[in-house]
């Protein structure tokens, strides 16, 4: 008698695997990533390669001081590494971007058990704990191709600058924030590649543009400002932290758009991206047993 | 059907599914009449339902057709010798799916002598009918094996407005109902017809997967020179997108009616049969031959000579997999890929409802690399049922059948879908199967 492998139905999988999503998130970033260090110098390229190196770094330590098997071979800790990086500004002190990846890989993601487990956005979360620990360095933004250091006159912060330079990204900003031309194009190819569904982007631009067009500011700079590009198609669509239903996802983004346009508008902080999406992020679970479909055959019934 | 009237298209689209690749690669490949084996060993469970009881003892002599195994259950189909020769013992062996039924070994003298009984059988009745296909020991062909005549008895408070034909074959792989498609059109329609007729159904739909263009070519052109007078029997034509030949996905896409849980066909006013089983219901009233051979399709990475193979039931694996050449196979299964039972041993035999033996090694036989599930919602969207797979593992674990009802799972219908969808490699089709156990050992 021949000995067999015996397995549970089915027997052959898709081609989708986690490595090659997280591949295709960071591919999708590069060209921003690119263009932001091009824009930023070499300042900005060390900021992302120490927030990347942390992240992986740290979630090496963890996994290896709780006797976890290690899941760096996922690239997840790369991606936040990365997005982190990207929301940081080129001239931040590089201990502080380390700690930023710390935080985000250990505090926000490990603890509550790793990879799908955490409630909140590791980045995004980072990314607050930082600005509201450094609140100076983190808004001290240097003009591109030069080392002129600003600390206010973003495009949010008041300054005023022209709509092709804003959609191009020559304008003061986290590292990849501000080309919405090759954020846009990341999204495209993350779309194609059906890592995402546009329904949560789109409906987070929509929402966000609406309420600005609404009360009377600018909706084309309210899109080409700040970090929503990033944030709309590369942060709020993390798996983990956004509804997986269809529905869910428009009402994520709708909020997302929202609460954006209500902070930077009435809010005294100029930046309202990363707080929407963490507002929202809370709001997940929620949204996602809402809006649960019924089982095929039982649609029309009460529960 | 008139040659003018076109072929119909799907009325409803079920969502999710998956899109698979095909590997139809036996699509061309003619049945081949295999010598009968040394011996075959023929278990007593070759169906859904009360496991038969063994009407032959050891030193018997058996002929091809001769009954050997039956059950006094309504839900059960007899069993027939499928070689001629002597019953060698009564033995126990244990089936795939883990339990251990009685079987019938026959040592075949290599003659397939038909049993003198047999002769062609005519029937003018429903009932008579039932009689008969259950006398020929039919069961459903598709791959779950429900007993046929149970299917065909109609009720007068449960009438049946359409009969459906199932032609489907979305599995990939497998071509056995294809090849019954090419090879015996005419099998084909004539059952159709006789059972529209005697079971006075109006309308028929005949449902293949647009992967196989010269199926319904085929049975297209033949239907347009039968004698349908009221042109009522029509071919629907499926888009290829798994599991378009589930029970439920096949009503909807052919009446746009829900199935709802735990209700039959019947319910919603259809039956359901799979194209080979109407074949051969139109055989055994013609000769009188009941389900005694098999086509299967053997094929996957490890065959080197992939082959549509007609097979006495109860042929052993091994022998099968010998005649088409199989190197080194590290996994086989009974069925397709995404709903088949593995065998962990290859002197299983052959059941009725099998329609294909796959051997695969190497990557084909390994299961994908896991990592925690990223909630991607993929599985989702996967469901044909609408469903929420992911979280059933955590639920499954705590045993927590309460958050078990809560997501529905015994609507699941174990397609594979969500399993075949899942990037982080999760076994969600197998948790499925143990929280609907869970369900049902809870009793709620």
């Amino acid at each position: 008698m021949q000995k067999m492998n015996v397995t549970s139905s089915p027997h052959i999988s898709g081609p989708d695997n986690t490595t090659g999503i997280m591949l295709d998130v960071i591919i999708a970033l590069l060209p921003a990533t690119i263009c932001g260090i091009c824009f930023f110098g070499f300042n900005a390229l060390l900021t992302v390669a120490v927030s990347v190196a942390s992240a992986v770094l740290s979630e090496y330590l963890w996994c290896k001081a709780i006797k976890k098997q290690t899941s760096l071979l996922d690239l997840s800790a790369v991606v936040t590494g990365l997005l982190l990086g990207l929301n940081l500004p080129p001239t931040l002190p590089l201990w502080m971007a380390a700690l930023g990846s710390a935080i985000a890989i250990v505090v926000v993601k490990q603890m509550f058990g790793g990879i799908g487990h955490n409630f909140a956005n590791p980045a995004i979360t980072a990314r607050i704990a930082l600005m509201v620990s450094f609140p100076t360095a983190m808004t001290t933004y240097i003009v591109p191709f030069t080392d002129n250091v600003v600390s206010s006159a973003t495009p949010l912060g008041g300054g005023d600058f022209a709509l092709s330079k804003l959609f191009f990204g020559i304008h003061p900003g986290t590292i990849g924030e501000t080309s919405s031309l090759l954020l846009l194009a990341g999204g495209v190819y993350l779309v194609i590649r059906r890592v995402i569904t546009p329904e949560l982007p789109l409906a987070f631009m929509a929402s966000a543009a609406g309420l600005a067009w609404a009360l009377g500011d600018d909706p084309v700079k309210t899109l080409f400002t700040g970090g929503l590009m990033l944030g709309s198609i590369f942060m709020a669509t993390d798996y983990v932290t956004s509804p997986p239903t269809r529905l869910g996802k428009i009402i994520f983004g709708v909020g997302c758009g929202l609460i954006t346009v209500v902070i930077r508008h009435f809010g005294n902080i100029p930046e309202g991206v990363s707080f929407a999406i963490l507002l929202m992020n809370i709001l997940t679970p929620h949204i996602t047993r809402l809006t649960a479909k019924k089982p095929f055959g039982t649609e029309g019934e009460q529960k | 059907m008139s040659k003018k009237e076109s072929i119909l298209r799907p009325k409803g689209r079920v969502k999710g599914g998956a899109r698979l690749p095909h590997n139809k690669t036996t699509a061309e490949a003619k049945t081949v009449v295999i010598d009968p084996p040394e011996k075959v060993v023929i278990s007593m469970s070759q169906h859904i339902g009360a496991p038969c009881q063994p009407t032959v003892k050891a030193g018997d002599q058996v002929f091809v057709g001769t009954v050997i195994g039956d059950s006094e259950s309504f839900i059960s189909a007899p069993i027939h010798a499928s070689v001629s020769g002597v019953v060698s013992e009564i033995t126990k062996i244990r089936l795939p799916a883990g339990n251990m039924v009685d079987a019938v070994v026959i040592e075949s003298d290599g003659k397939m002598q038909l049993d003198p009984d047999i002769k062609p059988i005519t029937v003018n009745t429903a009932e008579e009918l039932v009689k008969a296909v259950r006398d020929s020991g039919l069961v459903g062909l598709g791959g779950a094996g429900f007993p046929a005549h149970v299917k065909l008895t109609t009720s007068p408070d449960k009438p049946i407005d359409t009969l459906i034909i199932n032609g489907a074959e979305c599995e990939p792989y497998i071509t056995a109902d294809y090849r019954e498609i090419m090879e015996n059109p005419d099998d084909v329609l004539d059952g159709v017809y006789l059972i529209k007729k005697l079971l006075n159904i109006e309308n028929v739909i005949i449902a293949v997967e647009d992967n196989k263009p010269k199926a319904i070519k085929i049975l297209y052109e033949i239907a347009a020179d039968k004698r349908d007078t009221d042109d009522k029997v029509k071919l629907m034509k499926l888009k290829s997108r798994y599991p378009q030949g589930a029970e439920k996905v096949i009503i909807y896409s052919a009446t746009k009616r829900k199935l709802p849980l735990g209700k039959l066909p019947s319910d919603v006013g259809c039956i359901v049969m799979n194209i080979t089983s109407v074949a051969f219901i139109s055989r055994y009233l013609r000769k009188g031959i009941p389900l005694v051979k098999k086509r299967i399709t053997v094929d996957g990475n490890a065959i080197t000579e992939p082959k549509n193979l007609l097979v006495p039931i109860g042929t052993p694996i091994s022998h099968v997999l010998e005649l088409c050449k199989a190197d080194d196979p590290q996994k086989v299964m009974m069925g397709g890929p995404m709903m088949g039972i593995t065998v962990y041993d290859t002197s299983l035999p052959i059941l009725k409802q099998n329609n294909a033996i796959l051997a695969f090694k190497g990557k084909a036989a390994e299961s994908k690399p896991q990592t925690d599930c990223i909630r991607c919602g993929r599985c989702m969207r996967a469901c044909p049922m609408n469903l929420t797979p992911a979280p059933v593992e955590g639920a499954l674990k705590n045993t927590n059948v309460d958050e078990l009802n809560a997501l529905n799972v015994m609507h699941c219908m174990e397609c594979g879908s969500c399993a075949f969808a899942c990037p982080a490699g999760r076994p969600l089709t197998a948790a499925m199967r143990l929280a609907k156990n869970e369900v049902r050992k809870a009793g709620k």
